[in-house]
């Protein structure tokens, strides 16, 4: 009862802050906007019984991404985008593409619970320590992959130094 | 759901219902005799010049590319923090490499005074 109240809270948030991000003139407005969106699903993900992926949407994506969507803001000129005229003009490919994926879900909702391909739900047994199943299989089965991904974060270090750096010395 | 993210969730409506009322309390019964002085964002300090929203030096964009390299580095750390004692001596020799790795580059980057913030 409190998993279904509180999943359908977080949807609301998710959704009305969502549209809230594309609705705003100010692009940082749309980025803390897209910071409630991320959390929300952080949230979804939690009562999903998926505490690695709470973690990782947490981490990743409203630490790590925002600083990324942050940090294009800051080079972009936003005082010209401001200005600019924010929404395109091609309203026609909107709207038909807005029809037909409205006829499609509305064709799958008449037909009721037949027309959704509906994900059989995992046994509860299958959930529990998920983190420890994770870890397990990253570091005993996965091994070698884990230390290619490290050379690939270093690789990608290197390359943000070099293209950084390069016009300074 | 559990009954340990019940308390999370019950800590959370606390948390949302005490910033409300104190924010929304002193927006309502708070006398409000605005100054120059009070109106200033810092009411100690240098005062703002110009505009916030203006293009930055790469070095942000640097510090924050490797803030983002990092981190994804951290969140490897997580998996391996729940089963290391599992793992025992293998999962340890194994992370260890993983974090040697990253510690050349974090060692390159040093060297190349990426960090160095006057350069």
């Amino acid at each position: 009862m409190v998993a279904e109240v509180t999943f359908f809270i977080l949807s609301a948030l998710a959704l009305g802050s969502a549209v809230m991000v594309i609705t705003r003139r100010n692009p940082v407005h749309s980025a803390l906007w897209l910071i409630v969106t991320l959390f929300s699903v952080g949230g979804v993900f939690l009562i999903l019984r998926a505490p690695f992926l709470f973690a990782v949407q947490i981490i990743l994506y409203v630490g790590g991404i925002m600083v990324l969507i942050i940090f294009v803001i800051m080079l972009v000129s936003v005082d010209v985008s401001g200005r600019q005229q924010q929404f395109s003009r091609q309203w026609l490919v909107g709207l038909t593409t807005v029809l037909i994926l409205a006829a499609e879900l509305g064709y799958a909702l008449y037909r009721g619970s037949k027309g959704f391909l509906l994900a059989r739900s995992a046994p509860a047994a299958a959930l529990e320590n998920n983190t420890q199943a994770i870890g397990t299989a990253l570091y005993q089965n996965y091994m070698l992959p884990v230390e290619i991904a490290s050379i690939l974060l270093l690789v990608a270090m290197v390359g943000a130094v070099l293209m950084a750096k390069r016009k300074m010395e | 759901m559990e009954s340990g993210y019940l308390t999370i969730l019950i800590y959370i409506g606390a948390v949302v219902f005490l910033s409300a009322a104190i924010l929304g309390m002193s927006a309502w019964v708070g006398v409000k005799r605005p100054t120059r002085e009070k109106l200033s964002p810092y009411e100690c300090g240098i005062q703002p010049v110009g505009d916030a929203r203006e293009r930055f030096s790469i070095s942000f964009y640097l510090v924050g590319m490797l803030f983002i390299l990092f981190d994804v580095e951290a969140v490897f750390l997580y998996p391996w923090a729940v089963v290391y004692k599992e793992l025992k001596w293998f999962g340890f020799t194994e992370m260890l490499l993983y974090i040697l790795i990253l510690l050349a580059g974090y060692v390159y980057i040093w060297k190349k005074g990426a960090l160095d913030w006057s350069r």
